[in-house]
């Protein structure tokens, strides 16, 4: 050992060794620093990773709940139906990955092992529809239509069948009660989307992947109480997605039902009678466009005027609301939602809006009393009114001679609003206006709830519009670029008005407010609107917010929770003066433009009212309107292109009161034929296990009324023969209302060229 | 001139008997390094423990039996500890006359898992299945052989006095010796064994007191290599994306980014004191691949928190340290080169299998000395503890 270093080391490998061990120790406190940054900075971030990785949530759906009609009527339930579904995580535990069971589950169901195959995939970017978009845990539909005897072959050998289930399951049902429909009150469901997923993740409803959705109608408004709460049971699961524990467990809620005002018979009824109306207007000549009336579309609104809860409501074109269960098929999607078939999912009675010609007279008379006019006063009915040269003309320039502002509604009556409006216009600084102008008949078409939504418990009702100076001046602003553009001094009848529309467009000039008087122009308004109007007017000036809804029953019947009628505003008007204007309209339907539709009314029994209406539409053929009331009900009709107010729609209406009340054309009340002769009072009984007590309803309410009225007519014959046997098209003449005066019809702007 | 002036266990006098002979100053018990003894024997209980918990619910691995691996891996550890007895017992300086002969036979064993008698186990063609569930991973012996027979060589005539280190030709022999193997083991491909026998050579070299240019000249080789198989194209690139995911778990999301993934929010979701043993959600569930093995570390992780985890960091640290110090302390550059070579085996194979668990190196196949399921690496770190404690016994005591 004599020339080694008592250390064995020469200095070189002892400073290496020494560089080794600090390595050495640097790279394991490299080690413990990244532990302590996993596990004590980010644990908690990791800890939630986890608890995500391990847990599984299986889902039962809640049935959704049903939309009862006032008397307990389902309108939308569901029925059962015998669901096979097979479950992922069963099937990949099976050493083919469950393709043998699948192939004989194929054999059971009469389908191809391929189809089937297609069915429980799971979707990804690579793999097209069919596939299984929800959670792989849940179980997978295969068919939701299986016949007792396929689901008995599943069971019973349930062995040969590891993974599938046949289990009945609760399937959304459009009932269609008596032929009523009612599709576009009652909306429609479809899957949720993983936007609306995102979107409702953190909110006290969330979606869960099987949801459907309310698209519209009441099955959207009323989405979250009918909706329920799934069941969730989460289970822990390890990497295979075997399931190793059962973390917790919450039973599914069902949906609560939701009763509505709706009436399935009188719906019927209204639906039947409008589609008859539509049908029959276009057997109709029209003179003015020399071609028979289109009447694409149509509405009607069946309103409890105390109330503003909605009996009925039905809007034409229409569909048949099952179209979308089970998924809708992409031919009935392109026909539900095309140009040729007219936008038959639209609800015409809240998102169609059309000039309101006639019908809104009730609002200028009420405008004319606020600006100081005397309803009884005498104003000259005559046949044409002159302003600057331009001539607007009464209906069939016909001359009353000095009436009240009762009559001139009951004639109806244009040249007295013509020149109230004209003179108002003239105070109000003309032209060039004062700084304040009252502008009492714009503002009192604001304070009858025009040009905004009524507040209908409906979603994307839309508002109409009030063409007062605001929306001038903003309409201007938005238009007098192109108008600007296009228009040209002395060019085409449109050219012409595009080129005053660029100078002065942005002003009220008299003629707009003349039209506007009288319900045409720029004016717009929606059926539901003037269906809240009139039973207004009916009920003391009250307007309420029309509702569908009555009230969210629990599905054990338990919890009732009602849904009171709310008002948004009062008529601007004195008790004095409805009761005025209440006369008026029951003379509107005695002796005026409606009487000839209520010939042999029991107007003593019943008071009828009625206000008719013929807008005209630039382009297009007239507007029908009906507006009416009784003490009980309003009732607002309106074809579109379908010719004249009580011309077109007259029949139907009658028809409509006819049934509600038990009426015979004669004027007899048999009060077994009534359907509902006074509003349903109550909600019907939902029994703690959930049935429903509900009357037996025939199988067509409206062939079931005519045939009453076919009886009727045969045991005592028509005294009066004045009934328009059937809905016989009325001679031209015999239709006062019809206002003609402006045979290339414009509205707007134009319309003061129109006589020139 | 070494081998005859050093102690030797049974030369040491026979006139005393019995546990006095063998707690007596200078005895066998009083210079075998306990720390190390301890350290180890408490990592390969620990791992037991973790294997159990990783494997018991694993029935498609277990055969149904849930302490299969648990009794196995304390088998291993039964058998490590007579291996390591049985080396201080024959001595490293006996060994050194053998390396030649062990030299021999590993290399014969991973050419033979080149031929049909290997098998390939998770990618990797580097096992010799023996039958019985038993089987053999020729490459952990390979790393001991490499080691003793570069310091036999690199150490030959230092120890012998005729040069204060070793000259050119004697490393191009040892480097040539440790090609090898190494070639051999990187045609199965186990790249991971490869990388930690380039560190052994480094360590090795280091410790012989090589030139510097040797050790330099390696680094720099090794760096332009790795640039080399980069930028040649030489690995496909779903390769290279296998050996960056690790830090990007996304380029490999179903290989080993989800392995990557897992294994770190196991380990992060432990916390300070972790789930509790057996407790361990990750752990249970299965979610971490090859748990029992080279993701044993995640089972601490989760289930005894970063107290479970640091306490292994810090016995690995122990093992390390006094390793180190055996190296520095012994009279001889063969013991020194062998420590060192140990220590830069131990060092590197526990920083890159727990570096990969955290997330910080590249996913490769390697065990963790000790607590990792497996007999081969088992029965070759306790032979390596054997070969430390034999360094140190037969070293003159510190004056």
């Amino acid at each position: 050992m004599t020339n080694i270093p008592e250390t064995g080391r020469t200095p070189r490998v002892q400073i290496r060794l020494v560089v080794i061990q600090i390595l050495v120790l640097s790279l394991l406190g490299t080690l413990g620093g990244r532990l302590w940054y996993l596990q004590i900075r980010e644990g908690a971030e990791y800890a939630k990773e986890a608890s995500g990785n391990h847990v599984q949530q299986v889902v039962e759906p809640a049935v959704r709940g049903s939309i009862l009609d006032a008397r307990g009527v389902p309108l939308a339930d569901n029925e059962t139906r015998l669901v096979v579904s097979a479950s992922r995580t069963d099937l990949l535990k099976q050493k083919d990955d469950g393709k043998a069971v699948l192939t004989k589950l194929a054999g059971v169901l009469g389908m191809t092992p391929a189809e089937v195959m297609q069915k429980v995939r799971l979707c990804d970017a690579k793999t097209p529809q069919p596939c299984w978009n929800g959670s792989p845990y849940q179980p997978i539909p295969i068919t939701d239509e299986a016949t007792p005897k396929q689901a008995l072959q599943i069971r019973e050998r349930a062995e040969d069948f590891p993974g599938i289930t046949a289990e009945p399951e609760a399937v959304r049902r459009y009932a269609s009660p008596g032929k009523a429909n009612t599709a576009q009150v009652l909306g429609y469901l479809s899957p949720v989307t993983d936007e609306e997923i995102t979107k409702a993740q953190d909110t006290d409803s969330p979606f869960l992947r099987s949801d459907q959705v309310g698209r519209s109608g009441l099955e959207r408004e009323y989405d979250k109480e009918l909706r329920g709460k799934a069941g969730v049971t989460r289970y822990e699961v390890d990497n295979l997605g075997r399931v190793i524990g059962q973390a917790e467990a919450t039973p599914a809620e069902p949906g609560s039902n939701l009763v509505t005002s709706i009436d399935a018979r009188v719906q019927r009824v209204a639906e039947f009678e409008l589609n008859a109306a539509m049908k029959e207007a276009r057997r109709n000549f029209d003179r003015n466009t020399g071609e028979n009336y289109k009447a694409d579309a149509g509405a009607v609104v069946v309103m409890e005027a105390k109330t503003g809860r909605i009996v009925a409501m039905a809007s034409n074109p229409t569909y048949d609301p099952n179209a979308w269960v089970g998924g809708i098929s992409a031919k009935d999607y392109q026909r539900l939602t095309g140009k040729s078939s007219n936008y038959p999912l639209l609800n015409r009675a809240i998102q169609g809006q059309a000039a309101p010609g006639s019908v809104f007279k009730v609002v200028s008379t009420a405008a004319a009393v606020q600006a100081g006019y005397d309803f009884d006063g005498r104003y000259n009915c005559s046949s044409s009114y002159s302003v600057g040269g331009q001539v607007f003309k009464n209906f069939e320039s016909q001359n009353h001679g000095p009436i009240s502002l009762g009559r001139a509604l009951e004639v109806s009556c244009d040249t007295v609003y013509y020149q109230l409006a004209h003179r108002e216009w003239q105070k109000d600084g003309g032209i060039d206006p004062k700084k304040k102008p009252n502008d009492y008949f714009y503002k009192t078409a604001h304070q009858f709830g025009l040009g905004k939504e009524t507040g209908i418990d409906l979603p994307n009702e839309v508002t109409g519009r009030v063409p007062d100076r605001e929306w001038k001046q903003s309409y201007w602003k938005a238009n007098k670029d192109a108008w600007c553009k296009t228009g040209k001094k002395g060019g085409s009848y449109v050219e012409r008005i595009a080129y005053e529309n660029c100078l002065e467009g942005n002003k009220m000039r008299a003629g707009d407010e003349i039209n506007y008087s009288i319900g045409q122009g720029d004016t717009l308004v929606t059926p539901i609107q003037m269906a809240t109007i009139y039973a207004a007017i009916s009920n003391g000036g009250t307007l309420y917010d029309p509702t569908v809804g009555k009230a969210i029953v629990s599905a054990d019947g338990k919890t009732v929770q009602e849904i009171q009628p709310q008002a948004h505003g009062k008529l601007p008007v004195s008790k004095q003066t409805l009761a005025q204007m209440d006369d008026a309209l029951a003379g509107v339907a005695t002796r005026g433009t409606a009487a000839w539709r209520f010939g042999g009314w029991p107007q003593d029994k019943i008071e009828m009212h009625a206000k008719t209406g013929t807008a005209e539409v630039y382009g297009k053929q007239t507007t029908s309107w009906f507006a009416t009331y009784t003490k009980d009900y309003s009732i607002v009709m309106t074809i579109s292109q379908g010719g004249t107010g009580s011309g077109a729609s007259g029949p139907a209406v009658r028809n409509i009161y006819d049934a509600l009340y038990g009426v015979s054309d004669d004027g007899t009340i048999t009060e077994k034929n009534a359907l509902l002769p006074t509003p349903q009072q109550g909600l019907p009984k939902i029994k703690t296990d959930g049935t429903i007590a509900s009357p037996k309803i025939s199988k067509d309410p409206a062939k079931e009324q005519q045939a009453f009225q076919k009886a009727a007519e045969e045991g005592t014959p028509a005294a009066d023969g004045t009934q328009p046997a059937g809905t016989a098209a009325s001679p031209e003449a015999e239709n006062r209302d019809t206002r003609r005066r402006r045979r290339r019809g414009a509205r707007g702007r134009g319309s003061r060229r129109m006589c020139s | 001139m070494t081998g005859a002036n050093s102690f030797s266990v049974s030369g040491y006098g026979p006139e005393r008997a019995g546990w006095t002979r063998l707690f007596a100053r200078d005895s066998l018990a009083r210079r075998l390094d306990w720390p190390i003894l301890l350290a180890a024997t408490a990592l390969s209980l620990i791992g037991s423990l973790l294997v159990y918990s990783a494997t018991r619910n694993r029935t498609e691995i277990n055969q149904g039996d849930p302490y299969y691996f648990l009794i196995r891996h304390v088998m291993n550890t039964g058998i490590g500890l007579a291996l390591m007895i049985g080396t201080i017992w024959l001595g490293h300086r006996t060994l050194r006359n053998a390396v030649p002969v062990l030299y021999g036979l590993s290399v014969l064993l991973i050419l033979l898992v080149l031929t049909p008698l290997g098998s390939t186990v998770n990618g990797a063609h580097s096992w010799i299945v023996l039958g019985g569930g038993f089987s053999l991973q020729p490459s952990e012996f390979v790393k001991v052989t490499i080691i003793l027979g570069m310091a036999m060589l690199l150490a030959a005539r230092v120890d012998a006095g005729d040069k204060p280190y070793p000259d050119h030709r004697t490393v191009l022999q040892a480097l040539g010796l440790a090609t090898v193997p190494m070639l051999i083991v990187m045609l199965m491909p186990d790249l991971g064994s490869v990388m930690v026998m380039v560190i052994i050579v480094l360590g090795v070299l280091l410790a012989s007191g090589a030139s510097n240019r040797w050790v330099f000249g390696l680094l720099g080789a090794g760096a332009a290599g790795a640039i080399a198989v980069w930028q040649l194209h030489i690995l496909d690139d779903y390769q290279i994306a296998r050996f960056a995911a690790f830090a990007n778990p996304s380029l490999d999301p179903a290989g080993v980014g989800y392995n990557t993934n897992q294994a770190r929010i196991a380990i992060g979701s432990g916390g300070l004191t972790g789930a509790g043993l057996f407790q361990g959600s990750q752990t249970t569930g299965q979610f971490v691949p090859e748990q029992q093995t080279d993701f044993v570390f995640t089972v601490a992780g989760e289930e005894l928190g970063f107290v479970g985890g640091g306490l292994i960091i810090v016995l690995l640290g122990i093992v390390l340290w006094r390793a180190c110090r055996i190296a520095r302390e012994t009279t001889e550059l063969y013991g020194t080169i062998v420590a060192a070579g140990i220590v830069a085996w131990f060092a590197f194979q526990s920083f890159e299998n727990i570096g990969m668990t955290l997330g910080i190196m590249p996913v490769t196949g390697l065990p963790l000395p000790f607590v990792s399921y497996g007999g081969s690496s088992m029965f070759a770190v306790w032979v390596a503890v054997g070969l430390l404690q034999s360094i140190r016994v037969q070293r003159p005591m510190s004056a």
